[in-house]
């Protein structure tokens, strides 16, 4: 679950507010695409919510963890609760695929077992099944993304967040991707996805709630599904 | 902990040694040169300090006793010569003992009808301390029965001089290419570090806490860091041999002595192993510390 209240947020050095008394909520088993124009305040959106930057005002609560109160050393255990994609993958290049995914389990202190069970299982569920010891450099970008949606899903986080995860891919693989986030959404584990994007025909065939936002604020917020917002 | 994570994070270390060779072999170079460097200096100032030792153990001090002392009353005097603080030893000469050292030392003929007599019973002193030769000469002379003190104060106040002179100097060499070396090694683990602040933002994002981030890093610098010292003190053994080789074999090598190196070896051991691995440990713990701020 993430509560924006009233939120505000201005970089050190910046003059102006990134984000501007903003406020939404994203409830538990949720799928919400963030849509707006460059500059509006999306990216700044994820860097609070990861708890890369702090809110100066306002309440804000990812997952039960109040972010604006958080310890520094408690950060890493609400990083665990959420998986991000990022739109240039972020793969370590020294590791092999498996390696990639391997370790975002170690850092949660999973057993030796337990990563040998669910890493292929991961890998399989987002198909890449024999691109095991494959090292980033050698697998094609969709490939990459995906490695980057197993990370991003194998500690089973509470919520799923995907910053333009389609902006490097073709459009079959962007929808591809897509679907894969919306399985994992309608899964078992019932995973909140939140999926910041600008491909106004992607979030239109969807028919998911849909939180527009423009100079760091909110500018509509519904679940109709269509992206009504127009980027400048 | 569990030990299957330090496991993993001490195989991860291991293995980004290998993954990272040329930063690695940078590291280790850069290490192995600073540590000769320093310690060739370090043992150069040594060995000049323990020439000046020799020098100064050879520096003696004559106490003369009063003619009207009786041989016992002359004997009597030692424990209040050594009990002076600088005093590092002493011997009794009879003025016997000192006619036939001087008869030895020139035409047997020349002192054929000389008696022992015309000369003093003495003592030869050995100090602990040669720039405090003036202090202790006065104490010498202000013991009842002593006559008069030689002491070759210009001798011991040159010595005491190129003594300073030379630790000043090589204590301010040592400091220098301490501060240099430092320097130069602190940038070579930031630069390996600043290579991987990638890899560094993506564990932090991933929700990996900064032990977790730090202990392969600090592995990986306990290793270099320990080979480093371990060839540094490898290399300097077999250039110190051949350095003494060449001196001691050559024309100065009647006079001076140069101290082998198995006598200092394990104290250079120590210390290139040490300064090794805490730059090793310190350095990577220190230079990803900016990096764990996110």
């Amino acid at each position: 679950m993430v509560v924006f209240e009233n939120v505000s947020m201005t970089y050190p050095g910046g003059e102006m507010r990134a984000i501007d008394d903003m406020s939404f909520t994203i409830d538990d088993g949720e799928f919400v695409f963030l849509v707006g124009p460059s500059g509006s305040g999306k990216t700044s959106v994820i860097k609070l919510i990861t708890g890369e930057v702090m809110a100066e005002s306002g309440v804000l609560n990812v997952n039960g963890f109040d972010l604006r109160h958080i310890r520094r050393r408690k950060l890493p255990l609400m990083r665990r609760t959420i998986g991000v994609i990022f739109q240039d993958f972020r793969l370590i290049e020294d590791m092999t695929v498996y390696d990639n995914v391997a370790f975002a389990m170690h850092i949660v202190g999973a057993s030796n077992r337990q990563i040998r069970q669910r890493v292929p299982y991961v890998l399989d569920l987002v198909g890449l099944s024999g691109r095991e010891r494959r090292y980033p450099r050698e697998v094609s970008g969709g490939e990459k993304q995906r490695v980057a949606v197993a990370r991003a899903i194998v500690n089973s986080p509470r919520l799923l967040i995907a910053d333009e995860p389609t902006g490097n891919l073709d459009p079959a693989l962007s929808l591809e991707l897509m679907l894969l986030m919306d399985s994992i959404n309608n899964s078992g584990e019932g995973t909140t996805v939140l999926v910041v994007t600008h491909e106004k025909e992607m979030v239109n065939s969807f028919s998911k709630r849909v939180i527009a936002i423009e100079d760091g604020q909110v500018i509509s917020d519904g679940m109709d599904g269509y992206y009504s917002y127009e980027i400048q | 902990m569990r030990s299957s994570k330090i496991g993993y994070l001490t195989k991860e270390g291991f293995k980004s040694i290998l993954t990272h060779g040329f930063m690695s072999f940078a590291s280790v170079t850069i290490i192995v040169a600073c540590l000769v460097i320093m310690g060739s200096f370090s043992l150069i100032a040594v060995n000049i300090g323990s020439l000046l030792d020799e020098v100064e153990s050879q520096t003696e001090v004559v106490a003369y006793v009063e003619e009207t002392l009786s041989d016992e009353q002359a004997r009597a005097l030692q424990p209040e010569i050594e009990y002076i603080s600088n005093v590092q030893s002493c011997e009794f000469v009879p003025r016997q003992t000192a006619m036939e050292e001087y008869a030895s030392l020139f035409d047997d003929q020349l002192f054929q009808d000389v008696g022992s007599e015309i000369l003093r019973d003495r003592y030869v002193i050995h100090l602990a301390d040669i720039s405090l030769t003036r202090q202790t000469q006065a104490d010498l002379e202000s013991i009842i029965g002593v006559a008069y003190v030689r002491a070759d104060l210009q001798v011991a106040e040159a010595l005491v001089g190129v003594r300073n002179v030379l630790s000043g100097v090589s204590l301010i060499l040592v400091v220098v290419l301490v501060l240099v070396s430092v320097f130069i090694m602190a940038n070579t683990v930031k630069l390996a570090t600043y290579s991987r602040r990638d890899e560094i933002v993506i564990m932090k994002m991933v929700g990996a806490s900064n032990w977790f981030i730090r202990f392969p890093f600090v592995v990986e610098g306990l290793v270099l860091g320990l080979l480093g010292g371990a060839m540094a003190f490898i290399l300097e053994w077999g250039i110190y041999d051949v350095v003494a080789e060449k001196i001691m074999s050559g024309f100065m090598g009647n006079l001076i002595h140069v101290i082998p190196f198995s006598s200092v070896s394990a104290v250079v051991m120590l210390i290139y192993m040490g300064v090794g691995l805490a730059v090793g440990v310190f350095g990577s713990s220190i230079a990803i510390r900016n990096y764990l701020e996110v």
